[in-house]
């Protein structure tokens, strides 16, 4: 079985964000990390081959630096790396990124395609849906417990208030939820021989069957008319009073705002 | 791409056993805002099986016309007939804009379709309005009006951008929900009811359902709350979590807490609000003994009121407070929930 | 020279860092209040690799330069003093011996499954009467047809009772030199569960009290005669070469619990006011952190040049790493000892209760300036090649 799994270099926002004077994210100042659903769905797929066997090649779009992850992701077990960047892959939205990394797999053979539901710069979750659309295949979203069965894959799809058995025919791709599993660590060992691996690189030639209309910020139907850091709500009122005095304070507003 | 062509406000009006979801009115509600700016009016699409029926609730809150695909094959959501029947609406139909809820149906069907139907899709805004592109004219570049504005969070949280799709159509975005505001609804109120059958041919995109497992949960989901009693580390310890259930009984509340009272193991992480935790919105957030930190803080400043009790005047927790009281907790909270429980008895 | 490290080392550190962070962090705490030893850490390390780091990869091992497994010491001290001498008492003073002496039979027996952490080492050579001088030893073992016999005991000996294979020191004669006689050690492997080897005492510790220090007692203790580490009579030799290395990772721990101490203090004075300020916007606040971070920086240069020392051994036998690592060990451990005295300091009254980590590195630190050679020993090993 060949299983695809699509990874994004992310910044760490578990640290807080952290801005520039003039309010842009400061990238720069953030760790970059393997994006966390990306990296339940590498895992799922390293289950997958501890399991049934399985050849986990990883694809990425992004900044040459964007090799890290790919690193990471051989150094937990994956067994090819792909990178796929270009300076006129910048500035993509969802449909230009999903048309460019569809581009990308279509040179692969796969059964299975993961990619992480959503990526914690952007919380889109568009961009692994829009793939299945792009090489007309089955999609599987918020997927949960994947098992193989034959030629299909059976997955646990996950609603607000239920989950869905789902049997699919592959070759499918499938969007990984990050309380899919807990990913496993990279090996010492692992890290060595992933930096001995040959990794991939693919410019804009190497896509196949995509359209330059529909690459980069140019191709981006959706662009982008304001971007800010959030405004922080400012302070209220603040008061030292005695503890009874302050049951009252709070119990006034309580009663001005109507809540009792 | 002629985009004179594209008229109207469409809504995925979602439906899930066969019963209309909130969030296919709350859409209905700000379909009509942006319809009256743009002189047009709002057409819901209605997909399912056995779905006729719900036609006139859809115009009860505010739907124009309703649009129905009623069809077997539509009896469960499954991406593929969906995409297939919303994208064969859009073609025929021409939309100007198409809203569909960010659940966990619209944000797999609404990523398929537009893709399907070459436009762009903004995910999960919170707000939407109409307006230029770009928002100032710039020397050189046209300047398009009666654009649909999208504004989402990024980041969790962090940054909120505004997106636009000026050069395509329809302009579709998800819309969190819980956001935009259902109209009173009007009774007997009757929409303009159109059939339409894309047809349905399954090929290896019809996946099967094999099983339905509804979950059964009885633990309140902390997003769901109307009153949030949030403790931090400065509670002391997990039995003191008391006090804060006390409180949130009284007042029909639930508890939360912060990240630290997660990592030291005093409660579940289901329970924690903030970046790495819950998004919360609740109309009053007591944060209790929590100090405050840009993490938690992001997880909660959205609620309606914030009241603080901590004993540290600097707590940056006080930054973000409606009503910031510095005292003891200890001695605080068990006479407010005192207080309270006679104001109720009371009424 | 190049100060700057390969993307596979930031690699390394980046996987120390969070496995340190998110396993063993969260219980470092509570192992130190109860004297436990975290079994279920070194269950999830073993699993990993961290037992085989620079083990080669044909004995079960990582296959990586002794540099990694400097860092890997160094994170898991940072967080918890306790799960790094597990590791470095594991690595350096068990699987080590056996991979440089021991015969191809003992190295797939016990170098394999000490590599991939299917069996946890420990090291037996301090007596009562025997600590910074080696030669006080009165442990015996003595041939008796195929076997072994050993009599004796050993103390304050690190993962004791956790650990299933031991390597063990004790003496097999007597040989003359200059005139006078002196006992000749030799080195044995001896696993736990073997007739006549039990356990006494378990310490009491000041600090690393998740750490599992026990007196082993060989009583009649059999053992076959093919458990002879390295030629008889070396002993003496393998053990203070050994140390050589167990220096190392000492250092690294040392290294570690001063980072640890350094970057928790950092975060505590931009947080803690006094007057209406923070505490790190008054000046003594800043030069007391800029003096401990210059001397936490030299440490770890001293530490990572002894690794890479090693490193240079493990393709040229010839080179010897022991002054390099009795200056890292000596250096890093006085100043885990300091930077985490500082540290309690700069947290005042908060500094000294056992809820604020600082408190424990302050304890976990002194041992570093005391076992597999004091500070004073590394002197001597440092002056006597001076003066050679």
């Amino acid at each position: 079985m060949k299983i695809v799994v699509c990874i994004k270099q992310v910044p760490d926002t578990k640290g807080g964000v952290k801005f520039n004077p003039d309010g842009t994210l400061d990238r720069g100042a953030m760790l970059a990390i393997m994006n966390p659903d990306d990296k339940a769905g590498l895992e799922a797929a390293l289950r997958l081959k501890d399991e049934y066997g399985a050849e986990v090649t990883v694809v990425t779009m992004g900044l040459p630096k964007a090799e890290e992850v790919l690193r990471e992701a051989m150094a937990m077990g994956a067994d090819n790396g792909i990178l796929v960047t270009d300076r006129v892959l910048g500035g993509a939205d969802t449909w230009a990124t999903s048309t460019t990394i569809a581009g990308a797999i279509r040179n692969l053979e796969y059964d299975l395609i993961i990619t992480g539901r959503q990526a914690i710069d952007g919380d889109t979750a568009q961009v692994g849906p829009q793939i299945s659309e792009h090489l007309d295949i089955p999609v599987i979203s918020y997927a949960q417990n994947i098992k193989i069965d034959g030629d299909s894959v059976v997955v646990e799809r996950q609603y607000e208030d239920r989950y869905h058995v789902v049997k699919a025919k592959m070759p499918c791709l499938i969007t990984a939820l990050s309380e899919l599993n807990e990913p496993r660590y990279m090996t010492p060992g692992g890290i060595f021989d992933a930096y001995q691996k040959e990794i991939t690189v693919w410019g804009r030639a190497d896509l196949k069957d995509v359209d330059d209309s529909n690459l980069g910020l140019k191709g981006s139907p959706t662009k982008i008319a304001k971007a800010s850091d959030k405004v922080r709500k400012g302070a209220g009122e603040k008061v030292t009073l005695d503890p009874d005095e302050s049951v009252s304070y709070i119990v006034d507003k309580l009663k001005v705002k109507h809540v009792i | 791409m002629n985009l004179e062509e594209y008229k109207g406000v469409y809504v995925f009006a979602q439906q899930v056993d066969n019963e209309i979801s909130s969030i296919a009115f709350e859409l209905l509600g700000k379909a009509k805002d942006l319809a009256k700016d743009l002189n047009t009016d709002v057409t819901a699409v209605l997909l399912g099986s056995d779905v006729k029926g719900l036609a006139d609730n859809l115009a009860e809150y505010g739907a124009d016309k309703v649009i129905v695909v009623d069809d077997p094959e539509l009896k469960v959501y499954r991406t593929e007939p969906y995409a297939h029947a919303l994208a064969e609406v859009i073609n025929k139909y021409k939309p100007e804009i198409v809203l569909v809820g960010a659940t966990a149906i619209g944000r797999d069907l609404g990523p398929r379709v537009s893709a399907r139907v070459a436009t762009g899709l903004t995910a999960d805004c919170t707000v939407l309005e109409i307006g230029d592109f770009p928002l100032q004219a710039i020397p050189g570049q046209e300047q398009k009006h009666n654009q649909l504005l999208m504004t989402r969070p990024a980041f969790g949280g962090n940054t909120i951008a505004t997106i636009a799709c000026p050069d395509n159509r329809p302009q579709m975005a998800t819309v969190r929900a819980g956001v935009m505001q259902k109209i009173q609804p009007i009774k007997g109120a009757k929409a303009v009811v159109e059939e339409f059958n894309p047809g349905f041919t399954p090929d290896n995109k019809y996946v099967e359902i094999l099983d339905v497992v509804k979950a059964v949960t009885d633990t309140v989901d902390i997003m769901d709350a109307k009153i949030l009693v949030s403790g931090g580390r400065g509670v002391g310890s997990p039995e003191n979590f008391k006090i804060l259930e006390d409180l949130a009984a009284v007042l029909g509340g639930t508890v939360s807490c912060s990240r630290a009272v997660v990592d030291a193991g005093w409660k579940p992480k289901d329970l924690q609000v903030g970046q790495t935790g819950k998004t919360v919105r609740p109309n009053v957030y007591f944060a209790i003994g929590i100090s405050g930190a840009i993490q938690h803080v992001a997880g909660m400043e959205e609620s309606d009121i914030i009241i603080a009790i901590n004993k540290d005047a600097d707590a940056p927790i006080f930054d973000v407070a409606d009503y910031g009281i510095v005292g003891d907790l200890n001695k605080i909270v068990p006479k407010l929930t005192e207080s309270l429980k006679a104001e109720i008895a009371a009424k | 020279m190049d100060f700057m490290l390969s993307k596979e080392h930031e690699m390394a550190r980046t996987l120390f860092k969070d496995f340190a962070e998110n396993e063993a962090k969260p219980l470092a705490q509570e192992i130190d209040e109860n004297h436990r030893f975290p079994r279920e850490t070194v269950d999830k390390m073993a699993k990993l690799g961290f037992l085989g780091i620079p083990v080669p990869k044909e004995y079960g091992g990582q296959g990586c330069d002794p540099l990694t497994y400097v860092m890997c010491v160094e994170e898991l001290s940072k967080v918890c003093g306790t799960t790094g001498v597990i590791v470095s008492a594991h690595t350096s003073l068990c699987c080590d011996p056996i991979q440089t002496y021991g015969t191809e039979e003992q190295k797939q027996k016990y170098l394999v499954p000490l590599a991939k952490g299917e069996k946890l080492g420990a090291f037996g050579l301090t007596e009562p009467g025997a600590g910074t001088d080696a030669q006080g030893q009165q442990t015996k073992a003595v041939l008796d047809g195929d076997e072994w016999v050993l009599n004796g005991s050993k103390c304050f000996i690190t993962n004791g009772k956790e650990a299933d294979v031991y390597v063990i020191f004790a003496i097999t004669g007597t040989v003359e030199k200059r005139g006078k006689l002196s006992k000749e050690i030799s080195a044995f492997i001896v696993e736990k569960g073997t007739p006549g080897f039990t356990f006494g005492t378990k310490e009491n510790k000041m600090g690393i009290c998740g750490s599992s220090t026990y007196e082993l007692i060989f009583t009649d203790c059999r053992i076959p005669k093919d458990n002879l580490l390295g030629q008889k009579g070396k002993g003496f030799n393998i053990a203070m070469h050994t140390l050589d290395g167990g220096r190392i990772g000492i250092a690294a721990q040392a290294l570690g619990l001063a980072e640890g101490a350094l970057e928790t203090t950092i975060n505590y004075v931009k947080e803690r006011k006094q007057f209406g300020r923070s505490i790190g916007a008054f000046q003594n606040t800043q030069f007391q952190l800029a003096d401990m971070a210059t001397k936490v920086q030299a440490a770890q240069l001293l530490v990572y040049q002894a690794a890479m020392k090693k490193a240079e051994y493990a393709k040229n036998p010839k080179v010897s790493y022991s002054v390099e690592a009795a200056m890292a060990k000596l250096y890093a451990a006085e100043v885990a000892m300091e930077v985490t005295t500082k540290a309690v300091q700069l947290h005042g009254g908060y500094g000294y209760i056992k809820e604020y980590d600082v408190e424990r590195m302050m304890r976990d630190a002194k041992i570093t300036e005391i076992y597999e050679g004091t500070s004073e020993v590394q002197r001597m090993v440092i002056s006597s090649n001076l003066l050679k």
